[in-house]
């Protein structure tokens, strides 16, 4: 995890905020270090988490995840961490018996793509099990990412539909949070990319969209990251500010944060 | 500003957008409602009903009727064991809707039990419809008659109640079964019997079976010598053992064939071509 951002977001994992929704978006440049971040921040928070993995194989998350300080290895064989590696899965889906369930088996579907089995998936990964419901804090659901999800063929309303189930489940009945990267082509042509961002911008209670610079590549600045707070709980008076924006430069352990034209290369 | 949105009545359309969000004034205008005295219901979607009842103080809460769509708006948590709707009654929903809408409805609820790639076990759902018979016409009688797989009409003789059941058991033929019975007080059932299967109208018993052999102006019978006449005729065509023998043993008292040959000068009795055409 990265503590400038835990300081941007006013969270430590030592109190970590319950039932909420948070969306990682990217235009124009790779938000994955948001991924890799809320990866190690939830487990060194001691949350059982659950980690949809659809982009990267594993050993690419554990390599990056021992730089942040935690191994992804031992987190799963202590049952820390269930991971859905989609590239080694997906074969399966291919090989396997029909009749067998699988969390990608929308893969094999003709039609629109239900996405029910994932959801089932998660569902049993993060309900406590009876004799270890103390060992971890709440449930964690990390999404990478689910702009592929479209690309496979499901719909946006039915990848719309599995976050639905999971807010229902993971943030509502088990007083955990979700956290899922979505792509922003900012292609005004690709509709279903809209659909998704939008709906799912409206559901979520804290947006954080990584973009590239509109000037283009520099070597000091990497991006430009925007943080929204959204559906504050009863408004009352003390409230945070709703919007902020920092830039930033990712480093080889970290990521450092700075306001707008303030990066130490300039100054 | 609150009252003057309201003021109008019919529709009113909250926009908002992911920066400026909208949920907090759809409370604060049903909070308003509520403080006018008007019941409010809610059609809820997108958020749990804690999140939404939140912020609310208990007498505003009481008023609020939640129509809960977030938990499960698709069913994927399957509902267990089978279910039962009961409709009280059908004749109320066929005077006031199409009956094809009614019909329509009615089959997609009886047949909840038939998803295609469903491999859960199959639920059974049960409609039960009360249906008066005088209010319809043969129409929608006979359209929900054909709708349904067991149809019961009530009816019956001086004071027993009688229930005619008609059962129609997928790809067989319908049956019927008749119950006379009563309903106690604690709506149970007290079964006086069954009549048997309907399947072909009774023999009328006052005229009794006729003989159509009586009164013919020829013999349809034999005498007793002429059934052993009978008995005893061999068939022409018919291979019997005696026929066989006779076939066999017709050579018993005639001496065998023989065949006497006396060759020509020009006949050339040669075995193997005796037709000397071989060209070899």
């Amino acid at each position: 995890m990265f503590p400038e951002l835990n300081n941007l977001l006013n969270t430590s994992p030592d109190s970590v905020e319950q039932g909420t929704l948070t969306l990682l978006c990217d235009a124009g440049t790779d938000g994955s270090f948001l991924v890799h971040h809320f990866l190690s921040f939830y487990l060194k928070a001691n949350c059982k988490v659950c980690f949809v993995a659809l982009v990267q194989s594993f050993s690419h998350y554990n390599v990056v995840g021992q730089k942040l300080g935690v191994s992804l290895t031992s987190a799963r064989e202590r049952g820390q961490l269930v991971f859905l590696e989609g590239l080694k899965s997906s074969v399966d889906v291919v090989l396997r018996a029909e009749a067998e369930p699988h969390p990608l088996g929308f893969l094999r579907e003709a039609g629109a793509g239900n996405l029910q089995p994932l959801y089932e998936f998660v569902r049993e990964a993060l309900e406590p099990v009876d004799c270890r419901e103390a060992a971890w804090r709440s449930p964690v659901l990390l999404v990478d990412d689910l702009s592929v999800l479209l690309g496979l063929g499901v719909g946006a309303v039915a990848v719309l539909d599995f976050i639905h189930y999971c807010r229902a489940t993971v943030c509502c009945s088990l007083q955990g949070s979700i956290v899922a990267l979505v792509h922003d082509s900012g292609d005004a042509e690709d509709e279903e990319s809209d659909v998704l961002l939008n709906g799912l911008s409206h559901q979520s209670h804290l947006i954080l969209r990584a973009e590239g610079l509109a000037t283009g590549f520099c070597r000091d600045v990497h991006g430009q990251l925007r943080i929204l707070w959204r559906r504050p709980s009863p408004p009352t008076a003390a409230r945070r500010d709703r919007s902020l924006t920092f830039q930033y430069k990712i480093q080889d352990k970290s990521v450092s944060f700075f306001a707008r034209g303030m990066s130490p290369a300039v100054l | 500003m609150l009252e003057s949105v309201l003021a109008l009545g019919g529709l009113v359309l909250l926009r908002d957008s992911v920066e400026w969000e909208g949920r907090s004034l759809l409370k604060a205008l049903i909070k308003k409602s509520a403080l006018r005295g008007e019941q409010v219901h809610v059609l809820g979607c997108e958020v749990s009903e804690e999140e939404f009842r939140e912020g609310f103080d208990s007498s505003i809460n009481s008023q609020l009727v939640y129509h809960d769509l977030f938990r499960d708006p698709l069913n994927w948590s399957k509902s267990p064991g089978p279910v039962t709707i009961a409709l009280d009654s059908l004749s109320w929903l066929l005077l006031h809707l199409p009956c094809t809408t009614v019909c329509q409805t009615l089959h997609a609820l009886s047949h909840q039990d038939s998803r295609p790639g469903d491999s859960s076990p199959v639920e059974h759902v049960h409609v039960l419809g009360l249906l008066h018979g005088e209010l319809h016409g043969p129409g929608p009688m006979g359209t929900l008659s054909a709708l349904a797989r067991t149809e019961v009409t009530l009816s019956g003789t001086r004071s027993q109640a009688s229930a005619h059941i008609l059962y129609r058991r997928p790809q067989q033929r319908p049956t019927h079964e008749t119950h006379w019975f009563s309903i106690l007080s604690d709506f149970g059932v007290d079964l006086q019997g069954v009549s048997p299967l309907k399947s072909q109208p009774h023999p009328d018993p006052l005229t009794p079976p006729v003989d159509p052999t009586t009164h013919l102006t020829f013999n349809l019978h034999l005498s007793k010598k002429e059934k052993e006449a009978k008995d005893s005729l061999t068939l022409p065509f018919q291979f019997s053992s005696e026929k066989q023998q006779a076939l066999l043993c017709r050579g018993l008292g005639q001496a065998t064939s023989h065949i006497f040959y006396e060759p020509d000068a020009y006949d050339d009795l040669d075995q193997e071509d005796p037709d000397d055409d071989l060209d070899i």
